[in-house]
């Protein structure tokens, strides 16, 4: 805890005229690049599926066949279009993180703020709860719930979002006890001025930074449980392109087709690496 | 707190509970708080794996039948007897209450897949799982440490920037690429190590190594801070101006404390640990809970899912709770606040 950043999350949040996360209102060096790159990561993953929409043609006479014009990443083992795959593995990924992640953040935020304003019972129930998920691995909560449906999108997103919640919640929960005890909060509810109010005002501008960069960490590590699942070969179903498994479907053949290989870790590393540099100035937590 | 400004009722509950030794209570409290855990754990796998069963398609008592008689054997009337006999004609909240009692009686059942009893063939997953496991821990330990004391020495030299770099480096790499890059570089190019396998004493260094290459840094970057902290600290320019020899400073207060939040760190780092077994297990084809459990899923084997996942599970809360004890045991200073994990 040394920088500004840090300051900001312990030191009450003053209304800020600007409604841009931190990391948007000017950042190092390393943050800008982070952030151009994963522009640049955003934009192949909604507009490539438009240029290159079918993922799933298969020509066998074209097996393997090294880049050239218009296959900038040249064909696979079945002679699909590395990059056509490439994008809708990419689209799949940063959807479903976004998805999960707002899932997870939504309901872990409303849960720990009604923990911590109710308290009782629903206090330690919702605690309860917090203490055995907090005990199990997210990979382990996500591969036995994806065991319900193999590989049903809906179902791995289920997983990862629950795998996630407890973050938020247990996060939520500290900080907000913390506010609702405070003088600000106790006089807003002499004044009468409502249950929203307080959320608005109080709860509100003190949590955000903290859940922006929570966030942005879980959408780093919803699109890594998704890979590891596709690299293990339980994740989403095989016509459908996700990034780990293209790198498993890849690896037998990397040493005639090395972009076949690449690709997919390239991009993969390149999502952690630009989520990871958004970060980089702020506590580590 | 002083006791002045506690009210009377809590001062005497303060006066009595003094009868008790404070590291007692304290393993009490971690051991409680531990033991409560494991049953949440438990019930909660246990009943996700009971929810699973209930949805899967097609009939359950065809499918024990198969894992009972074969599958060329069963016929409506074996199925019919399977399920008279488990009594799966009953309603899903009885079933419930008779899955968790199997489980209470730890009677884990058979696999669907060999009909072979699950609890015989966990004792060898947790054992493989545990050495991987301990093999990482100590590796990326021993490194990690190493390199943190050395990059503490000089804050901001060549060594602290290198391990900034390999830190971010290993987080940008997830687990299972890495494992990939070292199998190519030292099994296929190379061709120095086994890529899998089990059984050899060199079987073990690829998962290992591809495990603790990502903890080590982290372990590195938390060493180098709490020395850099601690070489800082009051007691340490005390014992340092009474005379006290350099090597026995370090011993004495630098070792010490670091070790306080070292071992704290590893109980922050179990989850990113078991995790990671689970992956390399996979990647390695490592005969442990995790290559069990990914397979279980595979081939929807529900009795093995339950049992490797409630091994990993409490793999967790074990590991948790060594730490908590010892944590108490190196530093004794009482605390006020209960740890976030």
């Amino acid at each position: 805890m040394t920088n500004s950043a840090a300051m900001n999350q312990l030191s009450p949040a003053p209304a800020r005229a600007s409604k841009q996360p931190q990391w948007l209102s000017g950042g190092t060096a390393t943050q800008l690049i982070s952030a151009a790159l994963l522009a640049i990561l955003v934009v192949f993953a909604l507009a490539g599926p438009l240029v290159w929409p079918d993922h799933a043609v298969q020509d066998l006479s074209r097996f393997l066949e090294a880049p050239g014009p218009g296959e900038p990443l040249g064909r696979d083992h079945l002679g699909r279009s590395v990059i056509a795959r490439l994008a809708h593995a990419a689209q799949l990924s940063l959807l479903m993180a976004v998805l999960c992640v707002s899932a997870a953040l939504l309901f872990g935020t409303l849960a720990g703020i009604a923990a911590a304003w109710r308290g009782g019972w629903v206090d330690t129930l919702l605690h309860g709860l917090s203490e055995v998920f907090i005990a199990l691995p997210a990979l382990l909560v996500v591969l036995v719930v994806s065991a319900i449906a193999k590989g049903d999108i809906w179902t791995l997103c289920l997983g990862l979002a629950l795998a996630q919640w407890v973050e938020y919640f247990r996060m939520v929960r500290a900080r907000s006890g913390l506010i609702l005890a405070g003088p600000a909060v106790e006089s807003a509810a002499l004044l009468r001025l409502g249950p929203v109010h307080i959320v608005r005002r109080h709860l509100f501008p003190e949590l955000r930074p903290l859940l922006t960069t929570m966030a942005t960490f879980g959408v780093g590590s919803s699109i890594l449980g998704l890979s590891t699942l596709g690299f293990v070969g339980i994740g989403v179903r095989p016509p459908t392109p996700e990034l780990g498994q293209m790198i498993t479907e890849a690896f037998p053949y990397y040493h005639e087709a090395p972009w076949m290989a690449l690709a997919p870790v390239l991009v993969l590393t390149a999502i952690l690496i630009g989520l990871l540099g958004l970060r980089s100035k702020e506590s580590r937590a | 707190m002083t006791l002045s400004t506690a009210k009377p009722a809590a001062e005497f509950r303060a006066l009595t509970r003094a009868a008790v030794p404070p590291a007692v209570a304290t393993a009490a409290r971690v051991l409680g708080r531990r033991v409560a855990q494991a049953a949440g754990v438990v019930l909660l796998v246990s009943t996700a794996c009971f929810a699973i069963v209930q949805s899967l398609p097609g009939d359950i008592a065809f499918r024990i039948a198969a894992g009972r008689y074969g599958y060329d054997q069963v016929t409506a009337a074996s199925a019919n007897i399977v399920r008279a006999e488990l009594g799966l004609d009953r309603s899903v909240w009885i079933q419930l209450v008779d899955w968790l009692s199997g489980l209470a009686s730890f009677d884990l059942g058979n696999s669907l897949v060999t009909g072979a009893s699950v609890a015989g063939e966990l004792g060898l997953h947790i054992s493989s799982s545990l050495q991987l496991a301990a093999a990482a821990l100590v590796l990326a330990l021993s490194v990690g440490t190493t390199v943190g004391a050395l990059a503490a020495a000089r804050p901001g030299g060549l060594l602290d920037r290198l391990t900034t770099v390999w830190v971010s480096a290993a987080r940008a790499l997830p687990p299972f690429l890495l494992g990939l890059v070292l199998i190519l570089l030292f099994s296929v190019h190379l061709g120095m190590l086994p890529a899998a396998g089990h059984g050899e004493a060199n079987n073990i260094v690829l998962p290992a190594a591809t495990l603790a290459v990502g903890l080590s840094g982290l372990f590195a970057r938390v060493t180098r801070d709490a020395v850099a902290q601690i070489r800082q600290s009051d007691y340490v320019r005390f014992a340092a101006t009474k005379g006290l020899g350099g090597w026995l400073v370090f011993l004495r207060h630098v070792c010490r404390n670091t070790g306080v939040t070292l071992i704290a760190y590893v109980g922050v780092q179990v989850l990113v640990l078991i995790e990671g077994v689970v992956v390399v297990e996979s990647l390695f084809a490592w005969p442990g809970l995790g290559h069990a459990l990914v397979h279980a899923i595979f081939w929807r084997d529900i009795p093995m899912i339950q049992a490797a996942a409630l091994a990993l599970a409490l793999m967790v809360v074990a590991m948790n709770t060594i730490v908590d004890l010892a944590t108490a045991a190196v530093d004794p200073r009482p605390r006020h606040k209960e740890a976030v994990l």
